[in-house]
């Protein structure tokens, strides 16, 4: 049953019309709820808020439908999957209460696996909208998602790389040479994956192939993926294409993913598709999402939620169909959703506690585009906090500088930085192949080699002889 | 202990000469494992030029009359704006830059209210790159427009228009206006680094307020080091016929343009992934 919630400060009383309200003003704040108009209208009603949130018990979550049941996939999905067993330890706990939980030494990570299917998303977003950024990190690193395909990601004191090898024309020689110096770099054990630069089919099969057979001949142990939509990629599959992971972009409400042109069956096809293949040595993750903070709005389908919540929605999307990597595209969005380091570096945070509570193997894209008031000094921090939060992995990219989507990411030089002033090293079967292939003089210090390894050298020497530029 | 190594404090990379072959940072070399000095101020002023360029302002007079003379136009554009008033609101607010202000839209309401209906709108939009659309918008259009000239099938076009302070989705409300089958929407892309000039191309097949990006064919990166003027312009053409043909656009309108996609300026099989030639 809806109801409204009140509150008073001296002589100021709050009354919160929803739930949705409640949730909306008690996030700290950000371009995007202004946008939206759900956002606190003052400091203090989003603390009022906060303290309302704190107060409520959990089991609110269950009998209360921030978008209704009967309109709303995801919150079937939600509802129905919900497992009261795995909830029973925390079924007596209000937000503040779990909060308090989650920080203490009750919440071990054995104890945290075990209660992540009874926890919705929209607990996690409302825990998440009370804790302090050493919260979310400290909870998030006491949680264990690992998943495999040709290796494991997401083990403790890893930290694992997308190399994104993109070009402007999907050119195949720019690729190549961007895909060398990754590797060359240590990076590309969470997945090789490219933005096409034009979303086709025929494209994506031929960029598939050239990651195939990069990786069967280097003997990578690693996988491959074609960011396109998922119904590319089941045709690619159809068409007896290489394909390793099947990518899509995912949102928290069924309005947000009908825009992105697919529902939940489209992606229980992939999946099934994907793993028909049985490309994967030693797991059977083949699902990549990519989520966001302010996709929902973007498509005009938040239904008056808050971006975060929305946000935590699109985990339950994730969670249901076994990906072997899930990152947030933290600041690509732009500033009109996420306006500047500060709120980046926060969502980042939430997304990476909240997907990791709720037992997705959760990365982050730490980014930022032209027109955000952000810097690299702002990715430096976001990074950094990252890898102690334990993030599964982050993106690697040639100088941060991404030449097809036009904005910043990760370099290949960033995660070495990482891996180095935090002591984590890459995917236990990738860091093996780094030892063997001689990328590293040293892979336990991340010292690299300062000459060409064998086998590469032979490879530039079939360089073609003329730059084909213009 | 003295380190004896006469190994170089920067490390170059002994594959720097790939850089020969693609715009991206590769091939940097590395002090320990950071960024050299060069290479980071470098990249800060790439940055620093890309913040710049979000926030120049398109020269309309200069580009409807570059247009009006490349297209050999008996009418100038119409000269559209969002209803974002300025470039602060505009980065706040993209609900403002998706629909016309009032004044141009009732404005447009009058010019389109004989009735004619038109094979296809072209909407030129600013976007987040100025210089994109100020820099491609002619040579591509020109290109464009001969394809429909020569083409067998008499394809009628509406009034060109120009929007400031636009984002894509104002194309379907101007296409509506119009009475256009279909509307393309030519729009400065979002800076990056290394492309300050990259322009967007989004079609709609009957376009009316209100459609999302499903809806929506995009080809994107359109520039002289990025996607060829031919080339996009060819894609376009048949993306527009399948449309036409098929009656929709977006996730249900594949593109089919593949024929040598991938190496579309060589000579098909003449390249091949240097990484696993033996």
């Amino acid at each position: 049953m809806a109801q409204t919630y009140h509150f008073t400060v001296g002589s100021r009383s709050y009354r919160f019309a929803s739930l949705a309200e409640l949730m909306a003003k008690a996030t700290p704040p950000r371009s995007g709820d202004r946008l939206a108009g759900v956002m606190a209208e003052s400091a203090e009603e989003r603390v009022v808020a906060q303290m309302v949130l704190a107060e409520l018990p959990l089991t609110t979550f269950l009998n209360e439908a921030l978008i209704p049941y009967e309109e709303d996939e995801i919150t079937r999905l939600i509802m129905d999957d919900h497992d009261a067993d795995a909830f029973a330890p925390i079924s007596h706990l209000t937000v503040g209460d779990l909060r308090n939980w989650l920080l203490s030494d009750h919440a071990t990570s054995d104890v945290l696996t075990h209660v992540r299917a009874g926890i919705t998303p929209e607990m996690a977003a409302a825990v998440s909208k009370l804790m302090r950024n050493q919260d979310l990190i400290l909870v998030a690193k006491k949680c264990r998602v690992t998943t495999a395909f040709r290796n494991t990601i997401g083990l403790p004191g890893r930290l694992s790389t997308r190399l994104q090898p993109n070009h402007p024309t999907d050119d195949v020689t720019g690729i190549a040479a961007s895909i060398l110096d990754g590797l060359l770099y240590g990076s590309g054990d969470a997945v090789i994956g490219i933005n096409p630069a034009t979303d086709n089919v025929a494209q994506s099969v031929k960029l598939m192939r050239l990651m195939d057979e990069v990786i069967q001949k280097y003997q990578i142990p690693t996988q491959s993926c074609v960011l396109t939509h998922v119904t590319n990629t089941l045709e690619a599959i159809e068409q007896g294409a290489p394909v390793d992971l099947v990518f899509q972009s995912i949102g928290g409400t069924e309005a947000t993913n009908r825009s992105f042109g697919f529902d939940l069956s489209t992606l229980a096809e992939a999946e099934v598709a994907a793993q028909s293949l049985n490309r994967g040595t030693v797991g059977r993750n083949v699902m990549y999402f990519e989520t966001g903070q302010g996709s929902s709005l973007s498509a005009d389908a938040h239904h008056g939620l808050d971006q975060q919540t929305c946000e935590a929605r699109a985990y339950a999307v994730a969670r249901k169909f076994n990906p072997l990597l899930v990152n947030t595209v933290v600041g690509f969005i732009g500033p009109e959703y996420l306006f500047d380091g500060k709120e980046i570096t926060r969502a980042g945070l939430e997304d990476h506690f909240c997907g990791k509570l709720l037992g997705v193997p959760m990365g982050c894209d730490v980014c930022y585009t032209n027109h955000a008031e952000a810097d690299q000094n702002d990715m430096d921090n976001l990074l950094t906090l990252l890898g102690v939060a334990g993030c599964n992995f982050i993106m690697g990219i040639p100088g941060s500088d991404d030449i097809m989507l036009n904005y910043q990411t990760t370099s290949f030089h960033d995660a070495l930085y990482a891996r180095r002033v935090l002591g984590l090293k890459a995917a236990p079967e990738f860091e093996r192949w780094l030892e063997e292939m001689q990328i590293f003089q040293d892979v336990s210090t991340h010292r690299l080699n300062d000459q060409l390894p064998a086998a590469f050298a032979n490879s530039l020497r079939h360089l073609p002889k003329e730059p084909r530029h213009g | 202990m003295v380190d004896k190594s006469t190994s170089p404090i920067v490390v170059e990379n002994p594959w720097e000469r790939l850089n020969a072959f693609t715009d991206a940072r590769i091939g940097l070399g590395r002090a320990g494992i950071s960024l050299p000095t060069s290479k980071l101020l470098a990249f800060q002023l790439a940055h620093a030029q890309a913040q710049d360029a979000v926030h120049t302002a398109l020269d309309v007079d200069a580009l409807a009359s570059e247009l009006t003379a490349a297209l050999d136009l008996s009418e100038a554009p119409v000269r559209l704006h969002s209803h974002a008033q300025d470039r602060a609101m505009y980065l706040q607010r993209p609900d403002y830059g998706r629909r016309l202000n009032d004044e141009t839209h009732a404005q447009l309401q009058q010019a389109a209210a004989a009735q004619q209906r038109y094979d296809l709108a072209v909407v030129v939009v600013d976007g987040l790159s100025a210089l994109a659309v100020q820099q491609n918008s002619a040579p591509f259009l020109s290109t464009l427009y001969q394809m429909f000239n020569s083409d067998a099938a008499d394809w009628q076009l509406a009034p060109l228009t120009i929007v400031e302070q636009g984002r894509v989705a104002i194309g379907d409300e101007i296409g509506a206006l119009l009475n256009a089958e279909a509307v393309l929407v030519m729009i400065g892309e979002r800076p990056g680094l290394s492309s300050p000039d990259s322009l967007g191309l989004y079609m709609t097949w009957a376009p009316e307020p209100g459609l999302k990006d499903d809806r929506r064919n995009c080809i994107s990166n359109v520039r002289p080091a990025g996607l060829q003027i031919e080339e996009a312009a060819r894609r376009f053409f048949l993306l527009l016929k399948e449309a036409r043909q098929l009656k929709l656009s977006g996730v249900k309108l594949k593109d089919r343009s593949e024929d040598d996609v991938l190496e579309g300026n060589t000579a098909p099989g003449s390249i091949r992934n240097f990484l696993i030639a033996d």
